[in-house]
């Protein structure tokens, strides 16, 4: 019987040893890139619908800043913008989609943590939205602060965020007790509220002033001021493939830098001929920018003129809606925001 | 020898493939898992949890372990289905006697229900109940009392809650009493074994557990007072109930939908135990002197179970199982708190499924070998 245990063992190690040698191999030529390119689409995981960062319309367009850095991406590595397939994710199955294969970049609003960084397989890239958590109550309260919140309060969130762990430090910290209620899906959370079930609801303040929007009677409610937490939204992709992080990562800061330079959609074309040799860069006419992803050396033009730059992207999407027209610390770090990407060179 | 071969080899393909089978996923999983760098193991269960629940049968709070957050979800679970489990009994048994009855009414409203409840899907009655029925109550500012001291509303049924003094006393009285009927009641029996003499047993029985406990209020020091729940404002328009005890709309939707979905499947068990009697039983116990109450008791009711409980041991097993689509309502059941937040803030999927998975199989052994044993013990016995 131990002789044959021991047969059955080594042959398990060879097998193991096979897999481990083929996916070690193809990780080098980013895996997720060949991938990619062989199916012709960015596999793309996004929200279950939150105006402003991806929603879909009634004809399943989807728009929005996260679904943007999707389309930046698949314009990048396949020349088309609409070459992605987006796959709406809940809060809690994100990031199990993400680390199981299911998608290959998760643009969900996603705040970037330690833990999740170095825990569960996955590597942020970046952030593309600066955001904190906060409050909304209904007006007729006349709640205007959070310092008006009494012991047994209840707070109607969602489960699986990091909304619900800032949510017991601040109730903890103040000593107030509270009943937190928390839904799987954003719509369950928000017709919660609505309905009176809460007498609260938070979330990040771009996801508050976003679903504001979708509830019965926007006007009668409203986001307090304060912000008890730091959330840098941003995307996420699996961790033990650098060459698509890269590609990732830099399909992000591509769009930030061309609104630094001022390269638009627009005038994307013209600037090739720019003197200013960062600009050239940008725009694929000058360096080998895209050689050290595999890519050609217009993948950073065809992602400005098909997507647009970041300050267009935010204007059409949150701005323009009517969501958060001030862009408070999601400004350039040249006009008094926080947005500071490396140099692309 | 050959027919040694002939035997045993088959089973050692079988074990042989089985071991095939598990070893390739395990190892599958394990060079998947590496090459993205996820760790396995169990440390994460004494991890602070960090997260906040609704609604707890013993003390939680976010600095206890992922581990007792994980004993206090799966009591919720059990809470849900032993009140789930217990409803539909009772609704489920009222339902299948009343679709035996000879009264039109009676028999054709039972079979409606049946027909009614039995053929929607049970997460679209939850969702009914959660976001239609109990949407639809008042806010707390605006509720009236219901029997004068509890309140139904939008966050929830407040009800008085109790407040013992000497509750040992009382409780040790309890146990008395029903130690002291079980007695009586192996007395009875013998004595009506040996001198066929019938002793009230059910009237004594009644007397105990109402005396007993009286007892030890009057002259045990007992003392019950109720604690009634007092609307408290919290905002200009934002109002709760403080004292009592809250139970969450949450809950009520759940164990509402479940009882009233399983109730339909064990009322036709119990319509099928009892029709599955021959009438000449019925009419050779009338023959012999026996009351109508005495046949169903003595004569059909211990036939009839032997029908009704192994079907109705199904409906117990997939309503405990059933009450995982608390999910979908924010009610913190095992699904929801531990294969959903603790999943998420940890990423342990394999393992935290794993665990749950494992549970509810245990969940379900444990109550499949109690009826089990309850079958054992009301089975024929042949000799």
């Amino acid at each position: 019987m131990f002789k044959h245990l021991k047969q059955l063992t080594s042959l398990f190690a060879m097998i193991a040893v096979l897999f481990a040698f083929t996916t070690e191999a193809m990780a080098k030529k980013s895996k997720t890139l060949k991938n990619t390119q062989k199916k012709g689409f960015v596999r793309c995981g996004v929200s279950q619908g939150l105006p402003g960062f991806s929603n879909a319309d009634a004809s399943g367009n989807w728009t929005g800043i996260d679904v943007d850095v999707c389309r930046a991406v698949a314009a990048a590595v396949l020349g088309d913008a609409n070459k992605v397939k987006f796959t709406p994710l809940s809060a809690k199955e994100r990031f199990t989609a993400l680390t199981s294969g299911e998608i290959d970049v998760l643009a969900r609003n996603t705040t970037w943590t330690l833990s999740r960084d170095a825990d569960i397989g996955l590597t942020f890239v970046g952030v593309n939205f600066y955001d904190g958590q906060g409050f909304m109550v209904r007006k007729s309260s006349g709640i205007t602060s959070v310092d008006q919140f009494k012991n047994g309060i209840s707070a109607c969130t969602n489960i699986g965020t990091t909304t619900e762990l800032n949510m017991r430090d601040f109730f903890n910290s103040r000593g107030i007790s509270y009943e937190p209620v928390a839904f799987e899906k954003a719509d369950e959370v928000v017709a919660a509220y609505d309905a009176g079930r809460c007498d609260t609801y938070t979330t990040d303040k771009s996801g508050l002033a976003a679903q504001r929007t979708k509830m019965k009677n926007p006007d009668e409610h409203i986001v307090l001021p304060e912000t008890i937490s730091k959330e840098p939204l941003g995307p996420v992709v699996r961790q033990g493939d650098s060459v698509w992080e890269d590609i990732v990562r830099w399909s992000l800061n591509t769009m930030i830098e061309a609104e630094e330079y001022g390269i638009t959609s627009a005038n994307a074309d013209s600037m090739k001929t720019s003197d200013n040799p960062q600009i050239k860069r940008l725009v694929g006419a000058e360096g080998e920018m895209g050689a050290a992803f595999g890519l050609d050396n217009e993948w950073n033009l065809r992602i400005i003129k098909q997507v647009g730059n970041y300050g267009e992207s935010y204007k059409r999407n949150i701005a323009d809606t009517g969501i958060l027209p001030d862009r408070g610390p999601n400004q350039l770090w040249t006009k008094g925001g926080i947005l500071y990407v490396p140099p692309a060179r | 020898m050959n027919n040694k071969i002939k035997r045993i080899l088959p089973q050692l393909l079988t074990i042989l493939f089985v071991v095939f089978v598990f070893g390739f996923f395990t190892i599958n999983a394990q060079v998947n898992m590496d090459n993205r760098g996820i760790d396995f193991g169990f440390g994460f269960l004494s991890q602070e949890a960090s997260f906040d629940m609704q609604f707890t049968l013993l003390d939680y709070d976010g600095q206890d372990s992922y581990l007792w957050a994980y004993v206090v979800a799966l009591l919720n679970t059990l809470l849900v289905s032993f009140l789930g489990i217990i409803f539909c009994t009772i609704l489920g048994v009222v339902i299948g006697v009343a679709r035996l009855s000879q009264n039109f009414l009676i028999k054709n409203s039972a079979a409606w229900y049946v027909e009614f409840f039995r053929n929607i899907p049970l997460l679209l009655q939850i969702f009914f109940w959660y976001y239609a029925a109990l949407r639809a109550l008042p806010l707390p500012e605006n509720a009236q009392p219901w029997f004068g001291v509890t309140y139904m509303t939008i966050k929830g049924y407040y009800i008085p809650s109790m407040i013992w003094e000497n509750l040992n006393v009382f409780l040790s009285c309890l146990i008395a009493a029903i130690v002291a009927i079980i007695f009586i009641r192996v007395y009875a029996k013998k004595i009506q074994e040996r001198e066929g003499k019938q002793l009230p047993v059910l009237y004594i029985s009644l007397a105990l557990i109402t005396i007993l406990p009286l007892l030890s209020f009057l002259i045990g020091g007992v003392t019950l007072d109720f604690e009634m729940p007092v609307l408290k404002q919290l905002a200009q328009t934002s109002f709760i109930f403080e004292g009592g005890v809250a139970l969450p709309p949450e809950l009520i939707a759940l164990v509402l939908a479940l009882s009233l979905y399983t109730s339909t499947f064990v009322a036709e068990c119990v319509r099928a135990g009892i029709q599955g009697i021959s009438k000449g039983q019925k009419e050779a116990a009338a023959s012999v002197g026996l009351t109508p109450n005495q046949i169903l008791k003595l004569v059909i009711m211990p036939q009839a179970l032997r029908i009704i409980i192994p079907p109705t041991t199904n409906q117990y097993l997939n309503l405990t199982k059933n009450s995982s689509l608390a999910a979908a309502i924010a009610y913190p059941d095992l699904v929801l708190v531990f294969a959903g937040t603790a999943l998420m803030q940890t990423g342990k999927a394999i393992e935290i499924v794993g665990i749950t998975m494992l549970t509810y199989l245990s969940i379900s052994l444990a109550i499949a070998a109690l009826m089990n044993w309850y079958n054992k013990r009301i089975e024929i016995k042949e000799k």
